[in-house]
């Protein structure tokens, strides 16, 4: 078990490693980056340098002077010993911009995450249990609905009835107006209430997959033949899908539920952004667009890391739930 | 599709054992029967197929093109003259002498002081009040200017100092008659001057400035006005020389001392955000483009890039995943390590990193869609060649690949013939869901505008006017219809992609 770990470890730090190289070369051959229309600004001044010597001198202080192979050893030299650098956009360390807003970000995926959990699991048992009937008709139908809504269709429709219609939330931000004058209370039911959307949002979009994912695999243990003998001794239906089925149906479910923890520190970008929440995902969007490459790294780094941690996760969830798997 | 299930039907003329009693399906019929029993992927068929005729035939059908834009005529109030009361001294210097800057200085000092007279360089000044705000100013015994706050405008021909000083004496002082220069001359009450009856100049305090190019404002009109602003009238009526008649509104600003005159005019403009009306169902967008057709023409564009995306990832996905999956060892492993570094990539962030430098880069809208569809398609073969790979894999070891091998089957038989037809069912579903997934991307994109660019419609950049709160509101045929067919098309898929499963299941009897 810990070879396997470990050579999965490794198997990853190398995978790890092209990814990285594949996004910084990327980053690096973009057409216009953020220092092209900076010294294209920068040029444009009465009586200013002309663009190609700004180019050149903005080159050389944000560290681009060199080819990519030699920039990406340097990246990589100082993300290991732990140095981000400072991110363009932002004119300030990477870290703390990180630190400032991953924060609302991981409240976001939380509170969502449990929400979905308890939401679909159940509703995914119930339609397995009644397959073919009314009941799972409707909720295979809304699973697929919320697989199939746009992130910002949903969105702009809670929008326009809850804020606009209603009255209730506002439609964009974090915090209220009067967010500065409120108290300690106040400030969290102010921050509370801009959460709604966002978090419902994120809900209803993402529920249907596992509840599709509940119902089927709950479908596959109830066709199994240790229920089939559950059932011929005589067991109540509720023993049968409550209590031997249930169980059995929990070990996918933690698997991938296992796999996607790490993902809620990712953030959900287009949420985020629909809603201009300042978590990881918009501050990352706004980065991203305006070319902001240690940002940028940083981010896709950490989401590659957020990925493969999932997968292990998953994976080794796997083989310590279901006792029948053994891996070598 | 190793278990035939006959259907047997009932039907007493046959022997027992006669042919024509059992119902043999193919494979394929049980799979259709078997999609069709299914409620939802018949719904989901039908909602395909709608927006397939709305989109391809929709565009053909409908009388308007997607970039032809509707034009209307407003009432729009634009900003016709501007009008300033003059509240300085202005000088009019007599034939023959000078009256520079400095003694202008000196005589306005002096004036603020209520002094009669001043001195430069040794010279002394008097200053002569005429009248209310009018000054003649003398050295010696020479009269050198005329300071008034009133303004005498020439209609034709210039007008001597004489008479200029004669008649705005008249004026201040309320006078109705002067003579200068051994002529007559009559003022009424509006400060026109006339001679034998026809005017030739005009003194007033207002000063009229054309605000547009080409306005040229005649007396009349400029009468009018001064008529309403001494009556503080905010409105008044002036035929122009055209005949036609025109509102004007007066507003006065006070920080400028300022009156502004607007016109109000009938203005042709885009028709912009057009309610639903006869000839366009569901209104007009933001460019006064037919909302209706452009919905059509985008989902066109929606579902040809899905397609399109879904064939790439597809072709690159069978032949990697078949190539992994047949030849197994070294290949394998490369393979599908390729394939765990691209699941790895972020690929959301990655394209809205893409789209951006385009935007940057100001691709051409038609080149950017291409790209799109390159970069979601290669973004996106991963799970297709692993799920090929798999099956591959899993069926390599069935008997029936064994048995086709004992029958001498040569090998590019047995891969065409016998394996990849067993893939084909799951990546059928596969491909119907992703489908729906890329048309969900392409839109998300460009409706953040890193996607589809006007003057292309996408259902995706059709409602990124809501990004304008008022429109979201007030609008919601600019952007409701939009995202109805997008949720629509995509359930559609996901619909019958969930009935296919279904439907190739062999143990999913119903």
């Amino acid at each position: 078990m810990w070879k396997y770990i470990v050579k999965r470890i490794l198997l990853s730090v190398l995978i790890l490693l092209c990814v990285t190289f594949i996004i910084y070369t990327l980053l690096r051959c973009l057409p216009s980056s953020f220092v092209e229309s900076m010294a294209m600004t920068l040029s444009q001044g009465q009586g200013s340098k002309s663009y190609d010597e700004w180019i050149a001198q903005l080159n050389a202080q944000y560290g681009l002077d060199i080819g990519i192979v030699p920039g990406y050893i340097r990246w990589l030299g100082q993300f290991l010993r732990g140095e981000f650098g400072d991110s363009w956009r932002y004119v300030m360390p990477v870290v703390d911009k990180f630190k400032e807003v991953i924060g609302v970000s991981v409240v976001m995926g939380g509170i969502a995450f449990v929400l979905e959990l308890v939401i679909a699991i159940p509703l995914g048992i119930i339609a397995a249990t009644k397959q073919y009937s009314k009941t799972d008709y409707i909720i295979t139908a809304s699973a697929l609905v919320g697989i199939s809504l746009p992130t910002f269709f949903f969105a702009t429709l809670l929008k326009l009835i809850f804020s606009s219609g209603l009255g209730w939330f506002d439609l964009y931000g974090l915090v209220g107006r009067d967010y500065a004058q409120l108290d300690t209370m106040g400030r969290f039911l102010d921050m509370a209430n801009h959460l709604v959307l966002p978090i419902a949002t994120l809900v209803i979009v993402s529920i249907g997959s596992l509840m599709r994912y509940t119902r089927t695999n709950m479908l596959e243990v109830l066709n199994a033949d240790y229920i089939r003998t559950a059932r011929a001794k005589g067991l109540p239906e509720k023993k049968v899908v409550y209590h031997h089925a249930f169980r059995n149906t929990l070990i996918p479910l933690v698997t991938i539920i296992g796999g996607s923890l790490p993902g809620l520190f990712s953030g959900a970008l287009i949420t985020e952004t629909l809603f201009s929440i300042p978590g990881i995902g918009f501050t990352s969007y706004q980065a991203m667009t305006r070319g902001d490459i240690p940002f940028s790294m940083f981010y896709l780094t950490f989401i590659a890391v957020l990925t493969l941690a999932g997968n292990l996760i998953s994976d080794i969830m796997y083989a310590v739930v279901d006792p029948r798997v053994r891996i070598s | 599709m190793d278990n035939n299930v006959n259907e047997v039907k009932e039907k007493e003329e046959y022997s027992l054992n006669d042919d024509r009693r059992v119902k043999v399906l193919s494979p394929g019929a049980m799979v259709a029967k078997r999609f069709f029993r299914n409620r939802l992927a018949v719904i989901g068929l039908i909602m395909l197929l709608a927006m397939f005729i709305f989109s391809f035939i929709g565009g053909l059908v409908s009388p308007y093109g997607q970039d032809e834009q509707f034009f209307t005529t407003q009432e729009q109030q634009k900003e016709y003259v501007g009008v300033t009361q003059n509240d300085d001294l202005r000088y009019t210097v007599a034939d023959g002498q000078e009256f520079s800057g400095i003694l202008q200085a000196q005589f306005l000092l002096a004036q603020g002081r209520g002094e009669t007279s001043f001195t430069y360089n040794d010279v002394t000044y008097d200053i002569v009040e005429e009248g209310p705000d009018m000054y003649s100013i003398y050295a010696g015994d020479t009269l050198l200017a005329v300071a008034a706050k009133d303004i005498i405008t020439e209609e034709a021909g210039t007008l001597s100092f004489n008479v200029k000083y004669e008649a705005l004496r008249a004026y201040v002082n309320g006078e109705t008659s002067f003579s200068a220069d051994g002529t007559d001359y009559e003022l009424d009450e509006d400060g026109n001057i006339l001679t034998g009856g026809s005017v030739v100049a005009y003194i007033s305090r207002f000063v009229v400035r054309a605000q547009e190019n080409g306005v040229i404002i005649t007396r009349d009109f400029a009468e009018a006005l001064e008529e309403a602003i001494k009556t503080d009238d905010p409105e008044f009526v002036y035929t122009g020389e055209d005949g036609v008649e025109y509102t004007y509104e007066i507003t006065y600003n006070a920080s400028s001392l300022t009156w502004s005159v607007l016109q109000t005019r009938d203005t042709y403009v885009y028709n912009r955000y057009a309610p639903p009306s006869k000839e366009h169902w569901l209104g007009l967008d933001t460019n006064g483009m037919d909302m209706l057709t452009r919905l059509m023409y985008g989902g066109r564009v929606s579902l040809v890039i899905g397609f399109i995306v879904v064939f790439i990832a597809a072709f690159l996905g069978i032949i990697l995943g078949g190539i992994a999956g047949y030849f197994g060892h070294w290949v394998d492993n490369l393979i599908m390590r390729i394939v765990d570094i691209f699941y790895c990539i972020p690929s959301m962030p990655l394209i809205i990193i893409l789209g951006s430098a385009m935007d940057n880069a100001q691709v051409d809208s038609q080149l950017r869609m291409l790209y799109l569809m390159l970069v979601l398609g290669f973004l996106s073969w991963p799970s297709i060649a692993r799920l090929v790979r798999g099956q591959i894999l899993m069926l390599r070891e069935q008997e029936f690949m064994t048995a086709a091998e004992a029958c001498g089957i040569r090998s590019s038989r047995r891969i065409f013939r016998h394996l990849i037809p067993n893939v084909i069912p799951q990546l059928i579903v596969t491909c119907t869901m992703s489908l729906g997934s890329t048309i969900i991307t392409e839109s998300t994109l460009s409706f953040l505008g890193l996607g589809v660019k006007f003057p292309f419609a996408s259902w995706g950049n059709i409602m990124t006017d809501v990004n304008d709160a008022f429109v979201m509101t007030h609008y919601w045929y600019i952007w409701i219809p939009a995202g109805i067919c997008l949720l629509i098309t995509v359930l559609g898929f996901n619909f019958v992609g969930d009935g296919l499963r279904d439907a190739f299941d062999p143990k999913m009897k119903r």
